[in-house]
């Protein structure tokens, strides 16, 4: 249940973001979702890509700062309250989030996470019996 | 107008013959150690291969290394019993460097820093307030000892503390004061922000600068906001400290004390001599000490002899400001540093890579330093370590540089790859 996620360290330079997305577009990779945070100085560019291995090595070979780490990614209905009460199961079992961003498609939207503990995570969400989507599901989309 | 008349007015022929009479001196005084025993015993050289001013140039030269190799007392060329002070670099680059004084050393520096402030006007009613640091650092003592020596009432008000130093000067009616470059700018905004006029409600009208590059822009504008004429002050631990070559009134170059060191400049790489006026590595030999006599002391410093006569009437030779070094040290607010410093910090970080920018530059009226260093391939993708990296970072570097540098994290691959030697400094400072 666990998905690789791309991470880009992004210098605060005009077109950067821009010349590693054309990287992936080049090599036919889709972009699922994605999402930059920023300082005044850098950002870090965060993808789930139609195929994250190949994206990782192409950024490599591209002397570009980039590394795999895991996140998991659970379904939800699009509805107020929704988000509350599923955040609350994790954050009830001591589990810190570090960061998190969704994206919906149609009626149901999907957060992808990133937990301190990502076993203890599983568990959790298991144990709720949030649904979790692999990562075939989610390139799939 | 003059401290010493006879000395410093001396003709050119009677100075270079006081020279070579205190080179042999010097040469029978440094052959005690070891170190210039042998080099000089390998080349055959003794005083005797000394009988014109220009014979200096068969003697070997000494470096900063072969300080280092010495250290502590390998090169002290006295009795340790006669040796009654030293002073030590803080030696970040490796083993410090020490240079060791007898009570005659202290004597002929002191006199040496009198006679550079008697030059600018400062008498023995004069108030000086030294805002040196103390201890080791050579302005300290050395601006203390030489302004006693004059007779003027001598302020130890050390570095720091503007607001205690602005209350000395109006208290104690300071008239003449010692300050790096940045220190002075600095002085003059307090004294604005609590209201002091320095050109009304200040006796202030000498300042001396020194132990930090500035350009004659930066001189002026200090001039200008304090309401006093600033002069260039040029010394070196290794040669004793302040008092080494110092601006007279007429602004234009710093007379250097031929009669107690010999200058030559040379040309860095092949070491010949250049012509007079083109700039080369500072070259000095003492010629007036006991405890540690340096030969051909290799400085570091690029700067040039200005050629022609002053109209201050002094005969000995002036050098023009520094226009920077031969290796790669830069100096930033009076301390002195090498890239191998932050080199060797950052390459403590497995987060980073081998590549990195030091850029010096004034903001406002402070000099800052800027490192950019390169992410390694372990880069995290996690914020707060990132942001936990480049603190880390900053603090490390502020315990070994003394300043706290800006640092940026930048992209692998994002500076220039450098064809040859990899330009690790930009000093932005001389450029405005």
């Amino acid at each position: 249940m666990i998905i690789q996620q791309l991470s880009v360290f992004l210098e605060n330079k005009s077109g950067r973001l821009n010349e590693i997305l054309d990287i992936l577009g080049h090599a036919d990779i889709r972009i699922i979702a994605a999402t930059v945070a920023d300082t005044s100085e850098y950002g870090i560019l965060r993808l789930i890509t139609s195929d994250t291995q190949t994206a990782y090595k192409l950024l490599k070979e591209n002397k570009v700062s980039a590394n795999l780490s895991e996140v998991i990614a659970i379904s939800c209905d699009s509805l107020a309250g929704d988000f509350a009460t599923k955040l609350k199961c994790f954050s009830e079992h001591g589990i810190n989030i570090e960061y998190i961003y969704c994206f919906s498609v149609k009626s149901k939207a999907f957060l992808i996470l990133r937990a301190n503990d990502k076993d203890a995570a599983i568990k959790v969400a298991k144990n709720f019996n949030l649904t979790m989507i692999s990562e075939k599901q989610l390139t799939d989309l | 107008m003059y401290y010493q008349p006879e000395i410093e007015t001396i003709t050119r022929l009677e100075l270079e013959k006081l020279q070579v009479k205190r080179l042999k001196e010097t040469i029978n005084i440094a052959i005690h150690t070891p170190f210039y025993s042998k080099i000089l015993k390998e080349r055959n050289l003794s005083a005797d291969s000394i009988c014109s001013i220009e014979d200096v140039r068969k003697l070997p030269f000494t470096t900063k290394e072969d300080l280092r190799n010495n250290y502590p007392f390998g090169l002290v060329a006295t009795d340790m019993k006669n040796v009654v002070r030293l002073h030590s670099s803080s030696g970040t680059t490796g083993n410090p460097t020490v240079i060791c004084h007898t009570q005659k050393d202290l004597d002929n520096w002191a006199n040496r820093v009198a006679r550079c402030l008697y030059m600018v006007g400062i008498r023995d009613t004069d108030v000086f307030q030294n805002t040196s640091g103390y201890g080791m650092f050579t302005g300290g003592l050395g601006f203390q000892y030489g302004a006693e020596r004059l007779g003027a009432l001598t302020v130890p008000a050390a570095a720091g503390n503007s607001l205690r130093q602005i209350k000395f000067i109006t208290d104690f009616g300071t008239t003449a004061a010692h300050a790096i470059p940045s220190y002075a700018t600095r002085l003059a905004e307090v004294m604005t922000e609590i209201g002091i006029d320095p050109k009304k409600d200040t006796k202030l009208k000498t300042l001396v600068i020194g132990a930090e590059p500035h350009t004659d822009e930066q001189r002026k504008r200090i001039e200008e906001l304090l309401g006093v004429k600033a002069y260039n002050s040029f010394g070196m631990s290794e040669m004793s400290g302040p008092g080494v070559a110092f601006e007279c009134t007429y602004q234009n170059g710093l007379h250097l004390w031929e009669d107690c060191f010999i200058l030559e400049i040379v040309d860095p790489e092949t070491l010949e001599p250049v012509e007079d006026g083109e700039i080369g590595e500072l070259v000095l030999t003492t010629l007036d000490r006991e405890a540690m006599p340096l030969i051909r002391y290799r400085t570091r410093d690029l700067t040039r002899i200005i050629p022609g006569p002053c109209p201050c009437g002094r005969t000995h030779r002036r050098i023009d400001r520094i226009k920077g070094r031969s290796d790669d040290m830069f100096i930033v607010k009076g301390v002195n540093i090498f890239p191998m410093q932050i080199e060797k910090i950052l390459m403590q970080f497995k987060e980073l890579g081998t590549n990195y920018l030091i850029t010096v530059d004034t903001v406002g009226n402070n000099d800052e330093v800027l490192v950019e260093v390169e992410l390694s391939d372990l880069f995290t993708d996690d914020y707060s370590k990132l942001q936990q990296l480049t603190k880390s970072i900053t603090h490390k570097l502020k315990d070994e540089i003394l300043l706290t540098p800006k640092v940026k994290l930048i992209d692998k691959g994002s500076l220039p790859l450098s064809e040859g030697k990899a330009i690790r400094v930009k000093d932005l400072r001389n450029n405005k």
